[in-house]
């Protein structure tokens, strides 16, 4: 079976699945969850194995299908692998299964629909990062809305039709000016090449007039930054955090805020390369503005759940951060980083929902000590906590480091030649965002885990034999990548080479100049 | 002047609808209305036939006939077979409700419906001034009395006499300017109409007396046919007659008859009038702008659904317009997808209300509360209705969207295709609303007894033809290609 198959394989099981559940018995839950854990786990298997299978040192698309689609609008189903989303589409099918495997206590009713969903949204998640025809990629990007709506809008809290009504408008406000950028890219590069096209490869050929580059970039600015959420698009996120499911959540922190970033990474920055640089300063001072301006807000929060989801926003600056260096460090430390930020809110976003499924409570004033009362939880807790204060040996400190790294080395030349100052002091500050999640991490575990024991109703029960195998093998991913990060950073090595080549090559426009 | 036979062969769907439906008319005479089901089943034999000739007298290429008073081209075929279509479905939608309400009279419904498509066939094959009108009172006139055809339902009445008057109204202004027309040019036929104005000489000189005269013209023309298809300011008919007819009827004017005002409206601005475009474009763009933002607003606040649905409609017509205000073929086509889609998306969502009515009729945001509970299937359905309503891919409601907007911008009007999406965002809430209240809220009243078969299978179909053509978009858009 060829590669390019299989690929195809992993994008559509989850439909498949989705088609599927319906067709259960009405009556008994356990078949729909079954079903549902098994299409994840086999696509689970499936990208390991292509992974393995995946050449490093090999520039461009691997077991890529291209077959025409919407051929009066040059539109191609068109997906594949390269070293820029080989860790995302990784990370995406390791948080499936676990995500089954951590919804079976949480979701009670309308079981039957969630799995649906949950499946769908998997589709769409990886659809998004394997598509290379921007047209296709705006087909997916949008499909994850409805999903998402619903999960958090029929499963979530008391809140939950606030939260979900705010969470889609944002996005879908965000999306539409995307739409018209991506109508005007594609009628631009049919003008250029006389035929319709909406292929990465050909918008990236575009050479497009600075101001209409500003306009295009400033529509795609807007829906990514509204997604990463970058200060002050945020306001959504701990509202749809807070209330979402779960299992909700861990998708949410674990997977779509990555599309953002992911996003900038492969539209905004190569597609209108001159405009970017432009708003460089712009943009990474919002990422530093986040990562500061969260930190401080996780610093403050008195529920666990915003806690994490303020921590998510800081996290992600650094992603932005890293991509806006315009280093191979960096570029490679930003996906590291989006890897390392699924890897580590999604556990502690399981571990949340973990205690309020015990006690019905996510204050931190009402818990303490609990390190006494459930010694594994506590284990668990600490170890997602060090990796997302990012202690060395996890994967956080290998997404960090690399990122200022990059943010460094990127700044310097301009502070020795005398000509900015600016870059050096953003990523200064930007290390100081390290030091202010020690210190929301560390408040969070000490009245968590430590001090007299207390909790609402009584001593909770220790986590479950499925509780601590969805945690040990998130672990066990941070630790990997923390401890033995080179076969990955291989793998994605030639892509960030050549990515970065694409960015720096002096374009006709600036030759011009 | 010679006399020729017509070719009558071109028009022998025409016929056959006028001959079975005064046939149906004779027949409903001397059988009980209780047979509804022989009713029922030759109403649909009618449309199925009207289809078959549609097809069979289909011409290769652009044809003629009745002194130039008609006109067989693709367009028409394109046109005619979905009116047929969704009117077949949309009797197959009502067929239950009729059945569970004895006291409306059946037989009349019926034949005002085949008179209807009979007209619509003729507004949508008319090829001069002169049959445009016909086709168009034949369609009112029977839209009306469908309207009033509840009549023991004091809201019904009254919504037929408002549309019937501003109708009445809009038909005399729609004639004024055909009359103006043909003060200036002298002619009825939409042909030598446009070979007039395609002579350079004979366009009028900009502050012209001649100029003036086709301003009046023109604005005349657009009142009435901006009225026609709910246009803003012209709307004021819209919600009333939507939420006042029984349901059927609002779908079949939901959804059906905008086809028609469609064709009115491609065959008299563009085949007509096509070379004033930049006289009659700054007047459709206000229309547009102005039914997208009060459509989308307005809706917001509604609390009945066909009210909701009659506020859409007016924003959908406003996307419509701004396609045709692009004046280009692309956006003539993007008019036509547009609406073929909307229709489609309109009927499916009045059959699920129709499909929830027992004894009581569904038409409240309260009947949809829930829903999920009790009938997961057509809540999913209406799901997908809504959503391509609001626009979101991969539906087949996003690529008319999209359609337009491709046509907006290759014309440069950024401005406009901003506005347009802004204001689908905002419609986007509303549509939402709808999800929400069937998945997020927990029902009030007990469950409504299972729809019949047919409906459901028919409405499966509706929405699932939504994502399979959202799915491969290009079939459909073959189809409406070819046309232009």
């Amino acid at each position: 079976m060829s590669e390019a198959v299989v690929l195809n394989l992993v994008l559509w099981l989850p439909v498949v699945g989705a088609l599927l559940i319906p067709l259960l018995p009405r009556e008994r839950d356990a078949p729909v969850y079954t079903l549902a854990f098994a299409v994840m786990l086999v696509q689970l298997l499936l990208v390991i194995w292509l992974f393995v299978r995946f050449e490093s040192g090999v520039s461009g698309l691997q077991f890529a299908t291209q077959i025409p689609w919407i051929a009066a609008w040059g539109v191609a189903y068109h997906i594949g692998l390269d070293g820029l989303n080989l860790l995302l589409v990784l990370l995406t099918a390791l948080l499936g299964p676990l995500v089954v495997a951590g919804a079976v206590r949480t979701i009670t009713h309308s079981v039957k629909l969630f799995y649906a969903m949950l499946l769908v949204l998997q589709f769409a998640m990886l659809g998004t990062f394997l598509a290379q025809n921007l047209f296709l990629f705006y087909l997916f990007w949008e499909a994850m809305l409805i999903p998402m709506f619903l999960i958090i809008g029929i499963w979530g809290g008391e809140r939950r039709i606030y939260a979900t009504v705010k969470f889609v408008l944002y996005t879908a406000f965000g999306s539409i000016f995307m739409l018209v950028a991506v109508i005007y890219l594609g009628l631009a590069a049919h003008a250029a090449q006389g035929a319709p096209s909406f292929a990465f490869s050909d918008l990236y050929a575009l050479e497009l007039a600075l101001p209409v580059q500003t306009l295009l970039l400033l529509a795609f600015t807007l829906a990514f930054l509204i997604k990463i959420p970058s200060i002050p698009l945020h306001t959504w996120l701990p509202d749809a955090h807070v209330e979402a499911p779960s299992p909700g959540s861990v998708m949410l922190a674990g997977v779509l805020l990555k599309m953002g970033a992911y996003g900038f990474l492969k539209l905004g920055l190569p597609m209108l390369p001159e405009a970017a640089k432009l708003f460089t300063p712009v943009l990474m001072s919002l990422a530093v503005a986040s990562i500061i301006y969260g930190a401080l807000l996780a610093w403050v929060q008195d529920d666990i759940k915003k806690i994490v989801a303020y921590s998510s926003i800081s996290h992600m600056g650094y992603v932005m951060l890293g991509l806006l260096s315009y280093e191979l460090l960096g570029i490679q430390g930003a996906i590291m980083q989006m890897v390392s930020h699924g890897l580590i809110s999604a556990g502690l976003f399981f571990m949340v929902g973990m205690l309020y499924e015990r006690t019905h409570h996510r204050e931190l004033a009402v818990f303490g000590g609990l390190a006494k009362w459930m010694p594994v939880y506590a284990l668990f807790f600490m170890l997602l906590a060090l990796a997302s204060v990012g202690l060395p040996t996890t994967s956080g400190f290998t997404g960090e480091f690399l990122v200022l790294l990059g943010a460094f080395y990127g700044a310097w030349p301009a502070f020795v030649q005398g000509e900015s100052h600016y870059a050096l002091i953003l990523a200064s500050l930007a290390v100081l965002g390290v030091i202010l999640g020690a210190l929301y991490m560390l408040r969070l575990v000490r009245r968590l885990l430590f001090g007299p024991a207390q909790a609402p109703g009584g001593q909770p029960a220790d986590l479950s034999r499925r509780e601590r195998m969805i945690l040990a093998t998130l672990v066990l991913a941070i630790f990997t990548l923390g401890i033995y990060p080179k076969p990955f950073l291989h793998k994605t090595e030639q892509a960030a080479l050549d990515y970065q080549r694409l960015l720096l090559e002096p374009t006709p426009a600036q030759e011009g100049l | 002047m010679t006399f020729e036979l017509p070719d009558f062969s071109l028009a022998a769907a025409e016929l056959w609808l006028l001959t079975l439906g005064c046939a149906l008319l004779m027949l409903a005479v001397f059988v009980s209305a209780q047979r509804h089901t022989l009713l029922y089943g030759l109403s649909q034999f009618t449309l199925a036939g009207a289809l078959g000739w549609v097809w069979w007298s289909a011409p290769e290429s652009r044809s003629l006939t009745f002194n130039h008073h008609y006109v067989a081209d693709d367009l028409a075929t394109l046109l005619k077979s979905a009116v047929l279509l969704l009117t077949a479905v949309s009797l197959i939608y009502t067929r239950s409700y009729l059945e569970r309400r004895p006291h409306l009279p059946r037989a009349e419904f019926y034949v005002l419906i085949l008179f209807a498509v009979l007209g619509m066939f003729i507004m949508i094959s008319a090829h001069s001034l002169l049959t445009l009108y016909l086709g168009l009172e034949l369609l009112a006139l029977c839209l009306y009395a469908l309207v009033a055809l509840n009549r023991e339902h004091p809201p019904a009445l009254e919504a037929a006499m408002k549309f019937f008057v501003l109708g009445a109204l809009a038909s005399g202004l729609l004639l004024y300017g055909m009359s103006i027309v043909y003060g200036l040019t002298g002619t009825l036929e939409l042909h030598t109409l446009a070979a007039h104005l395609s002579d350079p000489a004979s366009l009028p000189d900009p502050g012209s007396l001649t100029h003036l005269a086709w301003g009046f013209a023109l604005t005349f023309l657009l009142v009435g046919l901006a009225f026609k298809l709910g246009a803003v300011p012209f709307h004021a008919w819209v919600p009333d007659v939507y939420e006042g007819a029984m349901t059927p009827v609002t779908l079949f004017i939901g959804s059906v008859s905008k086809l028609a005002a469609l064709a009115l409206v491609l065959r008299l601005l563009i085949e007509g009038l096509g070379a004033l475009a930049v006289d009659w474009q700054g007047m459709l763009m206000i229309l547009a702008v102005l039914s997208l933002t009060l459509g989308n607003l307005a809706a917001i606040a509604q609390h009945n659904l066909k009210r909701m649905l009659a506020y859409s409609t007016i924003a959908h017509i406003g996307f419509v317009t701004l396609a045709l205000f692009a004046a280009t073929p692309a956006g003539y086509h993007a008019a036509l997808f547009y609406i073929l889609v909307y229709a489609l998306t309109a009927a499916g969502a009045f059959g699920v209300l129709l499909a929830l009515s027992g004894e009581h009729e569904a038409q409240t945001l309260d009947d949809l509360q829930g829903l999920n509970h009790h009938h997961p299937w057509l809540a999913f359905l209406m799901l997908v209705l809504m959503a391509s309503m609001a626009g979101l891919p991969p539906l087949l409601g996003f690529y008319a969207k999209l359609i337009v907007l491709q046509a907006l911008l290759d014309q440069g009007h950024l401005a406009l295709a901003l506005y347009a999406v802004i204001f689908s965002v905002i419609g986007a809430f509303y549509y939402l609303r709808v999800i929400k209240r069937m998945y997020f809220d927990t029902p009030t009243h007990a469950a409504t007894p299972r729809p019949a078969r047919d409906l459901t299978l028919a409405l499966s179909l509706n929405g699932l033809l939504l994502i399979a053509l959202g799915l491969l978009p290009g079939l459909l858009l073959a189809l409406t290609h070819a046309v232009f």
